[in-house]
């Protein structure tokens, strides 16, 4: 469908953001060169190399537990927890102050539209902070017990997909509970993390309290493995989760695994079509759909299928792709060239196994990756687009009759990290959301987040949560849930 | 009771599915007293009984879960009732496999009882205390609360047979998740007996599945059962606990690692054998006219 409204670029200026030739790695609060092959960092919307990033070698990832154990030992365990507080407002402030340099840099090495790393994904990391910093001196009151403890040092990897969003959401309750970090950044977006390293010198924040370590899954492989690691907190998929949770086995470590979702996004006959369709397009769209929580399954009640689908089709006729720096963009470039070939497999195995694909007229600029926004309807549950996590703009478009055949539909997946209703009838919402096996349900709204709230799922999708009291029990010694 | 009259002896049998059977295989093991004098001969649980009970364990765990907590907990508190009026026979038996002092296993029976008190108190506080609304910076109502894992797996503590077993148990139904439990293999005798307690106590058929036998066997395959949510490898066999967590990883099971020796079971045990098999659900709702 060709717009009836012509946008002029609104390019946001990337002046802004000063990206060196080479990073080396952060430890013990000094950058060093890692002893590992070099690897580069593309801009996935151009293809254009950004920098080139040292890779952790086992041997950088021992240097950076080292520091970190000592930091925990030396300082940061001993130290006020007031006092850690305050280091955490400070990088609180520092993120709100610099948050369009982080936002750009963010776009720019990760692909996803400046809108929404300006908007939601430093927003929400400067709200981690501060929402931490709080509790730093407060977790007597947790409900945990008097003065509990923190585990020790925290060996922590996180995803491509909201790369400083998940830095917080890692970075924040460790630290706030007294626990020093080695972070490993994804392979494809370590330039935030590293950006984020000069925030905690300009906070003062003692060496070896924070130590990132980029390089590729052999790096995030060193830090889980290490044996002075007391805490091991991932994100990312439910292979790599189900490795990690085979190499922790019959440690002392504790575990918090936040991995895939094929979240089901109901709509019932009597939801307000308009509100449900955005929803509906904020759940599968969203950061490309690049989100493990995204709600990639609608379950659509049959007798306003067609109703919405056409809705839904015309909505997404007027979504805008292409440079993320546009300010008008609402989808960018898909992250890697890797899982653009593995959205593409999905996809045509859908159209393989007999589901109709359907996308609208847009053109896509000819460097990068790009993947447009794709509907599949005539979706059996036993087809691939139905189970597997596709991690990419692509909507899968089942239909029920009764809200059991809903429920049961939703819960016929072996993860359970996210789910929508969408109804005006309040008692449905409440008996739905109570049948779901999912960490968190979304009335009548899709994909927010905040850092009160509890996130993590259920079954394969993990175990842990992050965010709110919960999320500290994480990295406290023999804490409650 | 004339002394000349000949015993009626009891036969141990599984409890699944609110059934008492033999195990499928047809195996038994003869079951003896610290001293080694025959007691009994206990079902031998089999692979195909764990698997059985996994589906009794499935399929009650919708009704065990949605009972109102309130029902819940007057449920496990009558758990408690009906073993005190089989006190005597649970003193009897923990004596005998346990090799206890009369007064020492009488001790450890008052507290079994005991605990199933504590935990049916439990059932209507979790929400409560692990749960709550979360004050998200948006118009949003946001809470959330605890939920039932779904189906444990318990390999229950191979000395204490009853004072433990209980304490392995009843937090896992506190939360409302049903059980397949793996009894202590030499001192199974209590279990079977509990599990009469089970049947007679307005638990449903399927909440709770016993099988005595021999936790080595039936470890791997409730460890890798697609359809077991969680695992609690208290009992574990020495050196087995991290091949069955590795075992568990493949569907990212939520597992209590065992202690290095099997602990106190008269401390008190806080919050820490409920947490590890909750799930909390987080609600988002938007504020509006």
């Amino acid at each position: 469908m060709s717009s009836p409204f012509q946008y002029a670029p609104a390019p946001e200026s990337r002046s802004i953001v000063d990206i060196a030739p080479s990073y080396g790695l952060f430890i013990d609060g000094e950058f060093v060169d890692g002893t590992g092959e070099p690897f580069k960092t593309v801009n996935p919307a151009t293809e254009e190399v950004l920098t080139e990033i040292s890779a952790g070698s086992a041997a950088d990832v021992d240097r950076a537990v080292a520091a970190a154990r000592r930091a925990f030992t030396r300082v940061w365990g001993p130290m006020r927890p007031a006092d850690r507080g305050k280091y955490l407002f400070r990088i609180a402030r520092i993120l709100q102050e610099r948050a369009r340099e982080f936002a750009v840099l963010e776009s720019l090495d990760n692909g996803k539209p400046i809108r929404e790393s300006r908007d939601v994904d430093i927003p929400l990391a400067a709200a981690h902070f501060f929402y931490h910093a709080g509790w730093a001196d407060k977790l007597d009151f947790a409900g945990l017990g008097a003065n509990p403890r923190p585990l020790g040092v925290a060996g922590q990897v996180i995803p491509w997909n909201f790369p400083m969003l998940m830095l917080a959401w890692k970075v924040a309750p460790a630290l706030a509970t007294g626990n020093t970090v080695v972070l490993k950044p994804a392979e494809t977006t370590p330039l935030t993390a590293l950006l984020f390293a000069e925030v905690c010198r300009q906070a003062d924040l003692p060496p070896g309290v924070v130590n990132i370590v980029t390089g590729a899954g052999e790096t995030g492989r060193a830090v889980v493995e290490h044996g002075d690691v007391d805490k091991v907190a991932f994100t990312g998929s439910t292979e790599v989760g189900r490795s990690i949770a085979r190499a922790v086995a019959g440690t002392r470590k504790s575990l918090t695994l936040e991995l895939g979702g094929k979240a089901a996004n109901i709509v019932f006959d009597d939801a307000p079509i308009d509100q449900a369709v955005e929803g509906i397009v904020q759940g599968i769209f969203f950061n490309q759909g690049h989100v493990c929580c995204a709600g990639s399954r609608l379950l659509v009640q049959e007798n306003i299928h067609d109703e919405v689908i056409a809705s839904l089709q015309r909505r997404i006729g007027t979504l805008r792709v292409g440079d993320p720096l546009d300010k008008n963009t609402d989808i960018g470039a898909i992250n890697s060239h890797l899982q653009l070939e593995r959205i593409r497999e999905l996809a045509d195995a859908g159209e393989a196994e007999g589901a109709h694909r359907w996308q609208p007229a847009c053109e896509l600029p000819d460097r990068g990756y790009w993947f447009p926004p794709t509907v599949f309807t005539d979706v059996s549950p036993a087809h691939r687009i139905a189970r597997e996590e596709v991690f990419g703009p692509v909507l899968s478009v089942l239909t029920f009759r009764t809200p059991d055949e809903a429920v049961a539909k939703a819960n016929n997946t072996t993860f359970g990290l996210s789910a929508g209703i969408w109804t005006e009838k309040g008692s449905r919402i409440l008996k739905i959301a109570n049948q779901l096996r999912a960490g968190v349900v979304w009335a009548n709204t899709f994909n927010k987040f905040d850092p009160t709230s509890p996130f993590g799922g259920y079954k394969q999708s993990g175990y842990g949560r992050e965010g709110g009291r919960h999320g500290l029990t994480g990295y406290l010694k023999g804490a409650a849930q | 009771m004339s002394s000349d009259r000949l015993a009626v002896r009891k036969t141990y049998k599984l409890y699944v599915n609110g059934a008492f059977p033999r195990s499928e295989s047809g195996r038994s093991y003869e079951v003896t007293d610290h001293k080694g004098h025959f007691l009994a001969n206990a079902a031998w649980a089999s692979r195909k009984d764990a698997r059985d009970a996994v589906v009794a364990a499935r399929g009650a765990f919708g009704k065990w879960s949605a009972m109102t907590a309130y029902n819940r907990g007057q449920v496990l508190y009558r758990v408690a009732e009906v073993m005190e009026g089989r006190h005597g026979q649970f003193c009897a038996e923990v004596e005998a496999g346990e090799g206890l002092s009369s007064g020492k296993a009488r001790a450890a029976v008052d507290a079994a009882i005991d605990r199933w008190v504590w935990y049916a108190g439990w059932t209507d506080k979790l929400a409560a205390v692990l749960g709550g609304a979360n004050p998200v910076a948006g118009p949003y109502f946001d809470f959330s609360m605890p939920e039932p894992t779904g189906v444990v797996a318990v390999l229950a503590p191979q000395q204490s047979s009853l004072l433990g077993l209980v304490s392995v148990l009843a937090p896992v139904l506190a939360g409302g998740n049903t059980a397949v439990v793996v009894t202590s293999k030499e001192r199974p005798l209590p279990a079977v007996t509990l599990g009469e307690v089970l049947a007679t106590s307005d638990v449903p058929g399927g909440v709770v599945n016993l099988l005595t036998g021999d936790s080595a066997e039936l470890g791997p395959w409730l460890a890798e059962h697609a359809d077991v949510d969680g695992i609690d490898l208290t009992g574990a066999p020495a050196g087995r606990a991290m091949e069955f967590e590795r075992e568990a990883a493949g569907t990212i099971k939520r597992v209590v690692r065992p202690p290095a020796t099997e602990p106190d079971w008269t401390a008190d045990p806080g919050l820490s054998r409920m947490t590890p098999f909750l799930e909390t659900k987080t609600v988002w709702h938007p504020i509006g006219v």
